[in-house]
């Protein structure tokens, strides 16, 4: 015998209707798209109002290698925040890293049988290592001594501020060897060779596309066509709902257009730079990681109550051991790209950076409380701040101006998240 | 017959993809002790939020006459100016604050912004008698027992000047003495002409004290029942729309060999080193078996549970766990869940759920291998888990993709079991299974444990309920201060019996 009586719409049919309306996904969807429609808005603003050079081509490329260090830190921040803690020590174990890099390879006169050490490869390799070890240490004392990672990473933002000083001997140190400049200053050979387009030519210059970067991009987009049109036929084959085909068809064109076009900008400047790869793969490494991954599952779970999570058997100490361990890691990249840019390490490198990190994870859509918050919310905040430094410093606002600006945008995207937040609820 | 005090007319009240109350009427005499019954998710809750101010006028339709006036409440203070104090089916203490500063909270006996600590602890103790607490208003809310921090609420609410209590499943949680000492505490009330509306699941309560019973079901109203009608029978049919012929399904008990042993279990309290709470503890399950574990509120059942299932209660924990024969490592709660040991826990606000994600997430929590491979998730076999736990546990919400801080208690329940039923157990210990849960989804809780125990898994049961305890175990221990003092066959138990074992460990303890 059973007794329910089914309520008014029959929930456990209702999963299985067929498509959701345009309107009602779209709605679902808004806190997503909203972000990356915040930035395009801020874009087009600036684009305007910098009588249009935010969108030359090499202005683009610039503002992918400027925000780059701090797009590598905030997925680390994303996942630390989302685990309900916070990282402070970043900016200032980025510049350690980037002062021990220097000093590996540039500084330390080592004897000839120590000599590879100061290997371009080997020095980076080193410096990865070292800033995992520095995550990990940090996040042994936070995760099982429960010392709360506010005052671990704040004791960690000095010492390691303190320690860079002190390898550096208060000195800039550099330029690097020219291999390991090319981490920043880089871009990827153009291996099919360059393609001229003569009938977009501009006062009499020729458009020369980097064949390489269109084609990769080409490539990116078809691929992922193909596998959310893969995803959307599996889903549809079980029964489950998909969203209606009119909105799956509009986002995958918004992607591929802007996916192309921004190809297309960086192709008629030098291509796809190095470091812009490097950031990709990090950031599908770790949308994979968040998404799909029992690793991600069980931070997001951690985040939203400790207590439950540790009960359902996630190993919360250890869990969150790894995610501070990645998180330096993560920084020393970070580090060894900031040096790279600037051909130095200078002894004030990577101060304050941890702030801009964290506002990005925050205007990102992250929950201060943990258990909420999306890699490519994180990425899109970074851009959100990035084109804003830019914009602005080509408009020739003072530094004191963009400051408060980027206070107030920042107040004003948790503001708006938490008002969204309270209103559906 | 007494007047009118309270009226809702019509109220209407929709959340995104749910209508969780349509054209609802209620109406309350002065006075009176007025019950409201229904399944879980009817819309009960919900209803006593949109009367108390939680959700503002203008977030629903319909209207609240109040003593003849009609109301706009825009939050919770409004209401309670007027007297109406609502006590959440969640409780809201603040755990690391005194029971006095908690009574006082947002109300606080202050000149000038200065606390005057005599008053407020003079003030608490008053109200604290005057609900049967005679705890030191200095105790922090944390080191009292769940029956104790409802009669804190409830104390809270009479300095209040309350007219109009509601109670949203007061008794849920508290031991059978606990909530009979709370309804008594009702009908005192009543005395001196204050009004209740209580929400139960706890029929024998409600046909004890209620004047008059409102049924909701899938957010309508079906009818207010006069004292005269009130019979358990009647309220179940209305509630689930038929009548409910048997309240435990039967079972034919297959009963086989020992599957798990617990000998010489020890456990010391957390922050008090030498306070044992369980004291050489002996127990056995074996395959196909229903085991109950009866006490009081407080005779250590959970902390036994707990610390047992990955040391998650307690320190300097002792004694030795066998399954099938061999010894068991359950120092952790993941090599506890990897031997086949389950714990479903009794509060599932703190201990059960993420409840800022939905109920997809919930339930593979405990058993993600189960839909992963290489660390990597199956989506699919994730979504067709979680939609096939949700019908089999007929939890109701909008799909798995409801957040399940929204869910009502009872489905938040509801996916606490389908977590631990998903993660597949060979022993599953089940703490307080039907709290909060609606008579009809009882009896389908009881069915799946009835199922469990025939693919021969070994299910331990604490609960406060004697009568769902004799209903559905085969064997019942009884625990009394840490310690086992009783076991019986269920069908020699009776629940005269187990207070008699229980009466005589004290008598032997002191
Ligand atoms: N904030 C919310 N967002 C979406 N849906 C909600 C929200 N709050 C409640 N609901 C839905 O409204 C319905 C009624 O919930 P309510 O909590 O009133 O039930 P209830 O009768 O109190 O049940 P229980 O006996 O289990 O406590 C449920 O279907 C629930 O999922
Ligand atoms: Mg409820």
């Amino acid at each position: 015998m059973t007794v329910h009586t089914a309520p008014t719409g029959a929930p456990a049919d209702q999963a299985k209707s067929a498509e959701l309306s345009f309107i009602g996904a779209l709605r679902a969807n808004m806190r997503d798209y909203g972000l990356l429609l915040a930035l395009i808005l801020i874009m087009l603003f600036f684009q305007y109002f910098t009588a249009g050079v935010l969108f030359k081509p090499v202005n683009l490329t610039n503002i992918i290698l400027q925000n780059s260090y701090i797009i590598v830190m905030a997925l680390g921040m994303l996942l630390v925040i989302v685990a309900g803690h916070i990282d402070l020590s970043v900016g200032s174990v980025s510049g350690f890293v980037g002062a021990l890099a220097a000093m590996l390879m540039v500084g330390w006169k080592f004897p000839p049988e120590l000599a590879f050490l100061a290997n371009p490869i080997v020095a980076g390799a080193i410096c990865l290592v070292v800033g995992a070890a520095i995550g990990a240490a940090q996040g042994y004392i936070i995760a099982y001594h429960r010392v709360p990672a506010f005052i671990v990473t704040l004791a960690g933002m000095l010492i390691f501020k303190g320690l860079s000083l002190a390898i550096l001997a208060g000195k800039s140190v550099g330029p690097f060897p020219a291999e390991f400049q090319l981490l920043s200053a880089g871009f990827i050979p153009d291996v099919i060779g360059p393609t001229t387009l003569p009938w977009l030519a501009e006062n009499g210059q020729n458009v020369v596309l980097h064949t390489t970067t269109m084609v990769i991009a080409i490539l990116a987009v078809v691929g992922s066509v193909f596998f959310s049109i893969r995803t959307r036929a599996r889903r549809r084959a079980r029964g489950y709902d998909v969203e209606p085909f009119s909105l799956f068809v509009v986002k995958n064109l918004v992607i591929a257009v802007l996916v192309l076009f921004f190809a297309y900008m960086l192709a008629s400047y030098r291509g796809l730079p190095n470091v812009l790869v490097v950031m990709g793969v990090l950031i599908a490494g770790f949308v994979f990681l968040t998404k799909r991954m029992t690793f991600g599952r069980r931070i997001y779970a951690l985040g939203g109550n400790l207590k439950a999570a540790a009960l359902s058997g996630v190993k919360t100490e250890r869990t969150t051991f790894y995610i501070f361990a990645i998180m330096g890691a993560l920084a020393a990249l970070a580090g060894m790209i900031y040096a790279a840019r600037l051909n130095s390490a200078t002894p004030k490198a990577g101060q304050g950076l941890e702030l801009d990190v964290i506002a990005a994870v925050f205007i990102g859509g992250a929950s201060a409380l943990g258990g909420v918050g999306q890699v490519a919310g994180a990425v899109i905040g970074a851009f959100i701040m990035g084109v804003m430094n830019n914009g602005m410093s080509i408009m020739g606002v003072n530094i004191d101006w963009q400051q408060m600006i980027k206070g107030v945008v920042l107040l004003a995207a948790v503001f708006f998240d938490l008002y969204n937040k309270n209103r559906s609820a | 017959m007494s007047k009118t005090i309270l009226e809702m007319r019509n109220i209407t009240k929709t959340f995104p993809g749910v209508k969780a109350l349509s054209d609802v009427n209620l109406d309350v005499r002065e006075g009176e002790i007025h019950a409201i019954c229904g399944e879980n998710g009817a819309g009960k809750s919900t209803l006593m939020k949109v009367l108390s101010g939680v959700y503002p006028h203008g977030s629903y339709e319909g209207q609240i006459v109040y003593k003849g006036e009609e109301q706009h409440f825009r939050s919770i203070r409004d209401s309670e100016h007027k007297g109406i104090v609502i006590i959440h089916q969640e409780l809201a203490l603040v755990p690391l604050l005194s029971i006095a500063e908690n009574i006082f909270l947002g109300n606080e006996q202050a000149k000038n912004g200065v606390i005057d600590w005599d008053e407020t602890r003079d003030g608490a103790r008053k109200l604290l008698s005057m609900v049967g607490l005679t705890e030191d208003p200095d105790t922090l809310v944390t080191n009292i027992g769940l029956g104790k921090q409802q009669l804190v609420e409830i104390a809270k609410a009479l300095s209040k000047q309350v007219q109009l209590l509601i109670l949203d499943e007061p008794t849920a949680s508290l031991s059978e003495k606990d909530s009979q000492a709370l309804l008594d505490l009702l009908l005192e009330f009543k005395k001196q002409g204050i009004t209740s509306i209580i929400i139960s699941h706890k029929l024998n309560e409600i046909s004890r004290i209620a004047d008059r019973v409102t049924v909701i079901r899938d957010g309508r109203t079906i009818e207010t029942m006069d004292t005269n009608d009130i019979t358990e029978d009647r309220i179940i049919t209305s509630m689930v729309g038929r009548s409910l012929e048997d309240r435990y399904p039967g079972r034919e008990p297959k009963i086989g060999d020992v599957v798990l042993e617990v000998k010489n279990w020890s456990v010391y309290h957390p922050q008090h080193r030498d306070r044992q709470v369980i004291k050489n503890i002996d127990i056995s399950l074996r395959k196909g078996e229903v085991v109950g574990i009866a006490g009081l509120m407080g005779s250590g059942r959970t902390e036994f549970a707990m610390s047992l299932f990955g040391k998650s209660y307690g320190q300097k924990i002792s004694g030795d766990v066998f399954k099938n024969g061999q010894r068991i490592d359950t120092s952790s709660v993941d090599k506890a869940i990897a031997n086949g040991i389950a714990y479903a826990t009794e509060d599932r606000k703190h201990y059960g759920l993420n409840l800022i994600d939905h109920i997809k997430h919930n339930i593979t929590i405990a058993n993600l291998t189960g839909i992963a491979r290489w660390g990597v998730i199956d989506d699919l076999a994730e979504l067709d888990v979680a939609n096939d736990y949700r019908k089999k546990t007929n939890i109701r919400s909008s799909s798995v993709y409801q957040v399940v801080g929204n869910l009502s208690g009872g489905n938040q329940q509801k996916v606490v079991l389908s977590k631990w039923l998903y993660a597949n157990p060979e022993v599953l210990i089940l703490d307080e299974p039907t709290r909060g849960i609606d008579v009809g989804a009882k009896y389908e809780i009881y069915t799946i444990i009835n199922q469990l125990a025939a693919q021969g898994k070994a299910i331990l049961v604490i609960s406060s309920e004697m009568p769902e305890l004799l209903g559905i175990t085969d064997r019942l221990y009884v625990m009394n201060e840490g310690r086992i003092v009783g076991e019986m066959p269920t069908s020699e138990a009776s629940q005269e019996k187990i207070m008699r074992s229980i009466v005589r460990a004290e008598g032997k303890a002191s």
